[in-house]
């Protein structure tokens, strides 16, 4: 990630919403910055590692990295942890007893919200953790304020002992704008660790003693949010309808209504009641725009204050001007805005159509696809050959493999669950399923994550399930980070590599189930999984290359296909190697008249890595060397 | 909208092709021309070849950060196909700049889905102004299939509303930093595209 240089004469940077919180957090004083990646929050962490004065670290899931926030915060130091919003899912039951217990020095938690789900399972709305766990949230509009936001959440955290969340959406982390910014003010903390048994040991008696004062505290910070300037009543001309505004959709409604009074929450929770009711006398009618349930809506309404918010605005998605504009002219009985797109009207061949409904455009789908050369790719194309399987996914770049042309994934829900629910569909097969074998698969991040306990579960209750760990030496799916399987930390220092090896006899799987495979070797790959799939114990099969966008990897000459020796087979194609292209297509008819369809091919020189995969499919050995097509 | 000071740029194409690094280039120039600014960055998939695009807004004040359909004044097609996908994002008004060479997705090679016979033809049919070069052939002439990137920002440098020279330079001054070798090939690459567009 290169800095972007500050604009000429000033402290101003070109920044996105990522790279401001790091910032804020770094000139707030922060000293402990903690994060497990995810989409659309990594970057958070990667610009605060370039910070010096605070400790950065990747950790291995998200709870831990809330738990090593508040281990710092308890230690005196200002601390703060960033997630994607199912991150905090899993850091939830730190969260929700620590709230309980308060803060040493600030500590805030930094929550992204995929709305419109450009890379994710779920779309879910993190501001019900403010109300879940009592605790305050803010929310910025654009980089500026997540970058301003962000030192305000460390103040609120000290001032009302509480931990405070950061609500950020994919349009606040990956927008860039203007940033005008400061520098670092260092947080002083003289006492260091205070032993307070009363506060600090969540016990059922220290827990209900501490419940009034969570919600005395939740009380005083009502009336702060009535008080604060983060939350402002903006006026307007126009004053046929006035909108309540949550964070991001600030920008949208005051792109679509440039004179329309509102109200813009900042710190959104808790819910600044008055402020609303002052706008509302003010205004013929009152709108909610909230990305993306219904949370102030419900709440307003059960406070008595009329308006409307769902009932006219869309549940899911981004509430852009395009979306804003038509809901409210048709509110005020005007004629609905005409965006104007260029009608395309095209007629593509079946199969599958994919026509726009919006623009009548028809483009084939662009799918994100497994890189060239993936270590993962060998591993789909075996288990798309292997029959009667129930094959148990996970979350990384191989959930890819649910896609064409492997076809070779029954279920995925969330990081870790492929061992348990590999379990569940072994133990409670019904008769029709009695000889289905049962497969797992799993990266190395996510196992370390949320996946060695399912093994341990597996093993502990005598499970049979085959377990593929495939190991890449990074978190792929979100850039290529560095994770215990890489050996080096956040800085790319040498560090603690696992042995998964080790770590899955430690499991409990016995040591002659436990196979470390290359998985670019196909024929070896194949046995292995044939052979442990018959076995009715728990194995585990472990890849050993590297993600192909680390610096593991080392790349080779490209390969290249004989066009004489090609006879159309189409083997290669069921590897889904991007870089095998189809030259062109032919119908032959065998001697027994049936139809078969030929597929010739190329591989793309300027992307082949010469992995020497798809050879090992290639019954003729058409594919070979460049060098060696040359000399022949 | 009348008062619309914003110059909205869709910037779209494939994952690896260099869409966020153009979009960044103009995003720094419309800065040092005194606009104001927001580009949205899509990241995660993107090295994945799936669709990546990039919004650049400036003006006077630039609030929402995304483009809305039926609103942009330029399009900066990396490929013939996405550009066809990314068409409808256009004003009447408004002006495509496309890049000729294809890049077939898998889903394409596997013969499940087909790439359009003709999408500079289909983008023609819907009236708006268009101009279409094959910058992956100037590109790969230059040596580098990753100057495609400055080809098309070359290619559209006189629709902008700042002078080309101020986008030449501010991508010749990242080379000149990290790369002064660079700094040659990717002033022709600009300059070739710049031609490349006037010639239609
Ligand atoms: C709780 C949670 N945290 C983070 C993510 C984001 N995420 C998706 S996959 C993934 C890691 C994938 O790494 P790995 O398992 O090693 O597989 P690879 O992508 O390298 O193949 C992450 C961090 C998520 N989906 N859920
Ligand atoms: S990022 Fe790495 S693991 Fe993910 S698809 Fe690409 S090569 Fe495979
Ligand atoms: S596997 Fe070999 S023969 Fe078959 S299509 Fe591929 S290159 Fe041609
Ligand atoms: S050798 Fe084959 S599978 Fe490997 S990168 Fe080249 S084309 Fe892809």
């Amino acid at each position: 990630m290169s800095a972007v240089p500050p604009l000429a004469g000033s402290n101003r940077r070109f920044m996105s919403g990522n790279e401001a919180v790091a910032r804020g957090a770094w000139e707030a004083g922060c000293n402990l910055a903690a994060a497990y990646p995810g989409t659309p929050s990594t970057e958070i962490l990667e610009f605060a590692a370039h910070y010096p004065e605070m400790y950065t670290e990747w950790s291995v899931n998200e709870k831990v990295s809330l738990e090593v926030a508040i281990g710092a915060s308890l230690a005196g130091s200002r601390a703060f942890c960033a997630m994607k919003h199912v991150g905090l899912n899993v850091a939830s039951d730190a969260l929700m007893s620590q709230t309980l217990a308060g803060v040493g020095a600030g500590l805030v938690i930094a929550v992204a919200d995929d709305v419109g789900l450009s890379s994710s399972q779920n779309e879910q709305d993190s501001r019900f953790w403010g109300r879940f766990a009592h605790v305050p949230l803010l929310e910025p509009a654009d980089a500026q304020e997540a970058y301003e936001y962000t030192q305000r959440a460390f103040e609120l955290s000290e001032q009302f002992n509480t931990p405070v969340i950061l609500r950020l959406t994919t349009r606040i982390c990956h927008v860039k704008g203007v940033v005008n910014f400061g520098e670092r003010r260092e947080h002083e903390n003289a006492q260091g660790f205070v032993k307070d048994p009363g506060r600090l040991i969540m016990t059922p008696g220290v827990a209900r003693q501490r419940l009034p004062m969570m919600f005395e505290r939740e009380a005083e910070i009502q009336r702060h949010s009535e008080s604060s300037n983060l939350n402002i009543i903006m006026d307007g001309s126009d004053k046929r309808v006035g909108f309540i505004t949550s964070g991001p959709t600030y920008m949208h409604v005051k792109e679509a209504f440039p004179h329309a009074p509102l109200v813009k929450l900042g710190l959104s929770y808790p819910v600044p009641f008055d402020k609303i009711r002052a706008l509302a006398s003010q205004v013929d009618q009152l709108v909610v725009v909230e990305e993306v349930e219904p949370i102030l809506e419900t709440e307003l309404k059960a406070a008595g204050i009329a308006l409307l918010g769902k009932e006219i605005l869309p549940r899911i998605g981004e509430l852009s001007p395009n979306v804003l504009r038509p809901a409210i002219a048709e509110l005020l009985g005007e004629a609905v805005p005409e965006t104007v797109p260029v009608k395309a009207p095209i007629e593509i061949k079946p199969p599958a159509p994919r026509i726009d409904p919006a623009t009548g455009i028809n483009v084939f789908p662009r799918p994100p696809t497994m890189c060239v050369a993936c270590p993962h790719l060998g591993i789909y194309y075996c288990l798309s050959k292997i029959r009667n399987t129930t094959i148990s996914g996970d979350i990384g770049c191989y959930t890819l493999g649910a896609g064409h042309p492997w076809n070779a994934l029954d279920t995925t829900v969330c990081m870790g669950a492929s061992m348990g629910i590999a379990h569940g569909l072994d133990k409670g097969r019904v008769e029709a399923d009695k000889d289905k074998k049962i497969i797992a698969v799993i990266g190395d991040s996510t196992f370390m994550h949320m996946g060695m306990q399912g093994l341990l579960d597996i093993t502990y209750n005598n499970g049979n399930v085959t377990i593929l760990l495939l190991d890449n030496r990074a978190v792929g799916m979100t850039g290529g980070q560095d994770n215990p399987a890489s050996g080096r930390d956040i800085h790319g220092k040498e560090s603690t590599k696992v042995d998964f090896r080790k770590l899955c006899e430690a499991l409990g799987v016995k040591p002659e189930r436990i196979h470390e495979v290359n998985p670019y070797e196909l024929p070896t790959l194949f046995t292995a999984l044939r052979d442990e799939v018959k076995i009715a114990e728990p194995s585990v099969i472990i890849t050993n290359q590297p993600c192909v966008l680390i610096d593991y990897y080392g790349a080779q000459p490209a390969l290249t296909v004989d066009d004489d020796k090609c006879t159309g087979c189409g083997n290669c194609l069921d590897i889904g190697c991007p870089a095998i292209l189809v030259t062109r297509r032919e119908t032959v008819v065998k001697p027994n008249g049936s139809e078969k369809e030929l597929a010739f091919v190329k591989i793309e020189s300027g992307a082949c890595t010469g992995c020497n995969l798809c050879p090992k499919t290639c019954g003729p050995d058409a594919i070979l060397p460049l060098a060696d097509y040359i000399r022949q | 909208m009348s008062e619309n000071t914003i110059t909205n740029i869709l910037v779209a194409g494939i994952g690896g092709q260099g869409v966020m690094t153009a979009a960044e280039v103009l995003s720094q120039t419309a800065l040092s021309q005194g606009f104001d600014v927001k580009k949205t960055e899509v990241a995660g998939m993107a090295q994945r070849g799936g669709v990546v695009t990039s919004h650049v807004r400036f003006g006077t004040q630039v609030l929402s950060p995304a483009i809305p359909p039926g609103e942009a004044d330029i399009l900066v097609g990396f490929e013939p196909a996405e550009a066809l996908r990314w068409c409808s994002h256009l004003r009447p008004s408004g002006v495509a700049m496309i890049n000729t060479t294809r890049q077939e997705p898998p889903v394409v090679s596997l013969g499940l889905y087909d790439y359009p016979e003709d999408p500079i033809g289909e983008i023609a049919k819907t009236g708006i102004e268009y101009h279409a070069f094959d910058a992956g052939a100037i590109a790969r002439e230059l040596g580098n299939f990753k100057l495609v990137n400055t080809v098309m920002l070359g290619a559209i440098s006189e629709l902008l509303p700042f002078p080309a020279e101020a986008l030449k330079n501010e991508i010749l001054d990242r080379f000149r930093g990290r790369k002064p070798e660079l700094v040659e090939i990717n002033e022709k690459a600009f300059e070739l595209g710049r031609l490349a567009s006037a010639a239609h």
